[in-house]
């Protein structure tokens, strides 16, 4: 089992590594979109707008990044899938290869935001491990989502529409946990708890997903 | 489900809503003074939301264990009439609202639709607009049902901490959180007064099974015009 998910996980990076364009697209969405920011807000946003505008602009760019994860198989390949792997083993390595994408995403965009919009985090270490942990937890919804648009053949649309809903208590948590790093005081063992609700959600879309994919898979 | 004493006792349940609602005593509070009556309409609203996709959710998961068209077909139903008590639940609120917080306590707009009460329904709505948009989305129905059960199980999954977190998260005007940072801001049932109980628990129990009587009949509709595809 393990052998396979790292099979089919080498094989999405190697197929990112060599159809570059849609890796540098991302990037230059990004890039693009801070710019746009960075013209459009005063020089140094305060913290409360950075942090707004920082989760915003994780979201549209997972909704991008992720968008293509299913959309890109062909049929053809997935019928290869079918006969080579388990639907738990191809979503875990899905949901892997995601994340790591996303985490790569998070931090690029988390370094443009540092150099473009000031750095306005108090705790700049905490922050990025806040980022790192929303990164995957966002990532995460979104594979799922990618894989029920890709089955009604719609396009990155309806993954915003299912999506955004879903995604909503986890980016208002995750917000509300950022503010740590701006030396907002909280309760303590809050921001334990905070955490802890995170990662709880994490794996609460893990299990759905094991249990749900099988179903999506074949049709 | 086509017996009908529970249809009269619905009946029943409502006309007592609605005679003992208006005509027995209510506590005067200071603020809500009369409007303390909407309690009955509008919470249960939300009551009967809540039952009516969690029906949805179990005829999903039914769905997916044996792909029985019908359980689509009951689960699609039972979430249209959810998401109909879910905006009878944003109308009767926004009633309220309007003679009490924006009138009497001069909050603004912006600050009532922070309500995270608020924000929770305004999730439930989105996501079962999102589950019709997907539904919407198909033209092969086997194909339909089976992805639009996995977004509805999914979706309800998640909506739970939704409402079990983000009231933790925001501070409240909403009745049964003394302060931002209390405990989850549901309705105590220990601070109802006897004589509102006595309304209360009825009208919960009416309005619900009116609104599974709504999409029984639904259903029924439904089951008659794809009659030749359910081979039963």
């Amino acid at each position: 089992m393990y052998a396979r998910i790292l099979a089919l996980l080498k094989k999405d990076i190697l197929l990112e590594l060599r159809q570059k364009h849609t890796f540098y697209g991302i990037l230059l969405y990004i890039a693009a979109t801070i710019f746009v920011l960075y013209l459009s807000m005063p020089n140094s946003p305060d913290a409360i707008i950075w942090n707004s505008l920082f989760w915003v602009i994780q979201l549209f760019v997972c909704v991008n990044a992720v968008a293509k994860s299913f959309l890109q198989e062909t049929r053809g390949r997935m019928l290869y899938f079918y006969t080579i792997a388990s639907p738990i083993e191809f979503i875990i390595s899905k949901l892997i290869y995601n994340a790591i994408l996303m985490l790569f995403m998070s931090l690029i965009s988390l370094l443009l935001f540092f150099i473009f919009l000031d750095n306005p985090v108090s705790n700049s270490l905490q922050f990025v491990g806040i980022v790192v942990l929303g990164g995957i937890g966002i990532s995460l919804v979104f594979t799922i989502m990618s894989a029920i648009a890709a089955k009604a053949q719609q396009n990155a649309a309806l993954i915003a529409i299912l999506g955004f809903p879903i995604i909503l208590p986890q980016l208002l948590l995750l917000m509300k946990l950022s503010k740590a790093a701006f030396a907002e005081v909280f309760r303590d063992g809050a921001l334990l708890q905070l955490t802890g609700l995170t990662v709880l959600m994490d794996i609460m879309v893990i299990v759905l997903a094991v249990i749900l994919f099988p179903y999506l898979w074949k049709d | 489900m086509r017996k009908s004493w529970w249809k009269i006792l619905s009946f029943i349940l409502l006309v007592y809503t609605i005679i003992g609602g208006f005509l027995l005593d209510v506590p005067h509070l200071f603020i809500l003074n009369e409007t303390i009556r909407n309690l009955y309409f509008h919470v249960c609203m939300w009551f009967g939301m809540m039952i009516l996709f969690a029906i949805s959710f179990i005829y999903s998961i039914k769905y997916l264990l044996g792909f029985q068209y019908r359980n689509d077909i009951f689960a699609s139903n039972f979430a249209s009439v959810g998401s109909f008590f879910g905006i009878l639940g944003y109308l009767t609120g926004a009633l309220w609202v309007s003679v009490t917080w924006v009138t009497d306590q001069g909050q603004s707009f912006g600050s009532v639709l922070k309500e995270p009460k608020l924000i929770g329904a305004a999730i439930a709505l989105l996501i079962y607009g999102a589950y019709f948009v997907l539904r919407g989305s198909f033209t092969d129905i086997d194909k339909r049902a089976r992805i639009s059960a996995v977004y509805n199980i999914f979706a309800f999954v998640m909506l739970f901490p939704s409402i079990w977190i983000i009231p933790r998260l925001v501070g409240s005007l909403h009745p049964g959180a003394p302060g931002s940072d209390s405990g989850n801001p549901a309705l105590d049932k220990n601070q109802l007064d006897a004589t509102m109980r006595m309304v209360f628990y009825p009208a919960v129990m009416g309005w619900t099974l009116l609104g599974v009587w709504v999409a029984t009949l639904k259903i029924r509709i439904a089951l008659i015009n794809d009659k030749k595809l359910i081979n039963e």
